[in-house]
């Protein structure tokens, strides 16, 4: 299948007051169409400068993307960012931040009443109906974040960007949302570029995940496929040999191949004292409490959810 | 927001709940702390003024205490109506005188009306007092906003204009009035003015000293808009007007608000010493007149148009807020 988007050699540099720095090296990447892609890797990595680059918002160095033969320069509808944190005009209800896009990517093609029907059909995807004249101010974190996603799909992106779309949630709010995009991925089958710092929700939702190397220099280390049947359940997987495998190749790569030290020079031992020993072992105790967690808890929330969906 | 608006406002609240005989205790409480407590701090400070007041003696008799000063309010309001009446009196002397000449001689052409000349009273001087102020305070807004938001969006501006703003802003309005008193009698000559001299000298000078929060405020509310909606603006490919009146200028809001108030609060002072040291009419004018006139009523008036000038300045401020708070979406930026 011919890619949809191609990122070739992305290499970029930020000019700092020390001098350039090279926060991303010869970055390579296809994807196809109705594929969704997840990016992992340590905070600072350059994650979030990929999706940046792919929305327009950043220009590569060198390198560039390529989005349906055209190379992309500058930032557009379709190419849709659900940021980390909503980022909603917070002086508009949720209707009319979803307005606010659809009249702006569909003038002169819907009518009034057709705009009106795609918004509320938008709102009603990620289940925000009874609350769609409400300020941000007046939601949930967790409903916020789903009418950002609202705002995303109302302008039919041709590819979904999203940068920790859940990284601001409590986990069983987190499980809700997974379980609401997996529904509407089933219905849209979109294609999308999610950042995520959550292995389980990485395996959970992806086709492919994309694992970064630490920067500086950064640039694709692995590439996972995920050959989970779907729609995939998390209770049903929480068990599944398959999944869990999946499951200890990220984390791998993670803890083991791309440890996140202060001292990157291969070989060298840091000392038992070096405080970043310990933050090393730290950051993976978080982080297999929070599997832990989130596992636990869905086995609660997937049954309550599925009596909010029906 | 409907139904928040219909509920009782909320110092009436704990009498409200008082009523309803919800939780009486606690209500008691609230009302003695929100009404008892003012009422208190109120009843303190007449009784010292009173005491205080009895002890000092100028060379225009004795500070006059607050029966005295509420005495010269009720004055200076019989005096308003008096003048009002003159001055009817005075359109009908005319108007009769007329009305004979026209029975005696039908040919004859009516003279003209002359108007009024008498001198303005405390009410009328409160009057001007707000238009001057009210025209300087838009004045210096429509100057203020635009130039705040152009500001706040290019970095090359505001290094630009920074240190202008950073040296005017301090500039007492006693020092811009000669420069700006003179500079309005050379420039604004025509034979038939629409705007007195002296309203147009302080209309400028409060404009000149109320433009500088608003100004700062605007531009910090511009730059202080975040990233993430700027992004939002810029994958949506709004166009440079549409980012201004869809993103920025509401974004701003709350703190342009903020800029508005203290500019208000401004050039109300301002105003005042303007018009006292100009000898422009309004509440100065009469400060300054009653201070020169030296009788023995004269420092009780002065006192009533000192609380006179306080009270308004209140009024305008609360008069602000509710505005804020009726335009602004974030409620959670007002607090007092
Ligand atoms: N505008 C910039 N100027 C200079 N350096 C930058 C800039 N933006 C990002 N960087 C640097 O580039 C690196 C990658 O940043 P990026 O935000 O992409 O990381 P990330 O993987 O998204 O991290 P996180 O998971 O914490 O969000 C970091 O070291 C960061 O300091
Ligand atoms: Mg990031």
């Amino acid at each position: 299948m011919a890619a949809l988007l191609d990122i070739t050699g992305v290499s970029i540099e930020f000019k700092t007051d020390k001098g350039p720095f090279k926060a991303l090296d010869n970055v390579n990447l296809k994807i196809a169409e109705g594929e969704y892609v997840s990016l992992i890797g340590h905070s600072g990595c350059g994650k979030s400068t990929v999706l940046n680059i792919v929305a327009g918002l950043l220009q590569a160095t060198t390198g560039g993307v390529v989005l349906e033969g055209k190379e992309v320069n500058e930032p557009g509808p379709e190419r849709a960012v659900v940021f980390q944190n909503h980022s909603l005009l917070p002086w508009l209800t949720a209707y009319q931040n979803v307005e606010l896009a659809v009249k702006q990517v569909f003038r002169g093609q819907k009518s009034r009443a057709e705009m009106k029907e795609w918004i509320e059909y938008n709102l009603h995807l990620v289940h925000m109906d009874h609350a769609m004249h409400k300020r941000p101010d007046e939601i949930s974190g967790g409903m916020k974040q789903r009418v950002g996603i609202a705002r995303a799909l109302a302008m039919q992106p041709k590819v979904l960007l999203m940068d920790e779309p859940f990284g601001a949630l409590d986990a069983l709010t987190r499980a809700h949302l997974q379980d609401s995009l997996m529904e509407i991925q089933r219905e849209l089958n979109n294609t999308v570029i999610m950042i995520t710092h959550d292995v389980d929700e990485a395996v959970l939702l992806s086709d492919r995940i994309v694992m970064m190397t630490n920067g500086p220099a950064a640039t694709i280390g692995e590439i996972l496929s995920i050959e989970l049947d779907r729609p995939r359940d998390r209770l049903a997987l929480a068990d599944d040999p398959q999944y869990n495998h999946y499951r200890h190749e990220v984390l791998r790569f993670l803890y083991e191949k791309q440890r996140k030290t202060d001292d990157s020079s291969a070989g060298r031992k840091p000392p038992s004292t070096n405080t970043s020993a310990a933050t090393t072992a730290s950051v993976a105790d978080e982080d297999s409490a929070k599997s832990v967690t989130a596992e636990s808890v869905s086995a609660v929330v997937t049954p309550l959810h599925k009596k909010h969906v029906a | 927001m409907a139904i928040s608006q219909l509920q009782v406002p909320s110092w009436l609240e704990p009498f409200a709940r008082l009523l309803r005989g919800d939780r009486p205790g606690e209500q008691i409480v609230k009302v003695l702390r929100h009404v008892g407590l003012p009422l208190l701090g109120m009843a303190l400070f007449l009784m010292l003024w009173q005491s205080g007041a009895a002890h000092v003696n100028t060379s225009l008799g004795q500070l006059p205490g607050p029966a005295q000063v509420w005495e010269q309010a009720g004055n200076l309001k019989d005096e308003h109506f008096a003048e009002r009446e003159k001055a009817v009196a005075f359109y009908q002397r005319q108007e009769a005188r007329n009305a004979e000449r026209m029975a005696e001689n039908p040919d004859a052409k009516p003279r003209p009306i002359r108007g009024y000349t008498g001198k303005p009273t405390f009410l009328d001087q409160i009057g001007t007092s707000l238009k001057t102020v009210m025209s300087g305070f838009v004045l210096a807004s429509l100057i203020a906003i635009p130039l705040g938001i152009a500001i706040g969006l290019s970095g090359a501006l505001y290094s630009a204009v920074n240190p202008l703003v950073q040296v005017f802003k301090p500039v007492s309005p006693l020092a811009w009035l000669p420069l700006v008193t003179i500079v309005v009698a050379a420039v604004y000559t025509s034979p038939e003015p629409m705007f007195a001299k002296s309203y147009v000298v302080s209309v400028l000078t409060v404009m000149l000293c109320s433009l500088w929060p608003t100004l700062i405020n605007t531009a910090v509310g511009v730059t202080s808009v975040s990233t993430d909606l700027n992004n939002v603006s810029k994958v949506l490919r709004l166009t440079w007007l549409e980012h201004i009146r869809k993103i920025v200028l509401p974004a701003s809001v709350p703190m342009i608000f903020t800029g508005l108030r203290l500019s208000l609060g401004t050039a109300w002072m301002v105003l005042i010493a303007a018009e006292m040291l100009a000898q422009n009419p309004g509440l100065g004018k009469f400060v300054w007149d009653e201070f020169q006139n030296g009788s023995s009523q004269s420092l009780g008036r002065i006192m009533v148009a000192v609380l006179t000038i306080g009270l308004i300045g209140y009024v305008l401020d609360r008069c602000m807020l509710g505005l804020q708070r009726w335009v602004s979406w974030d409620k959670n930026a007002i607090t007092r």
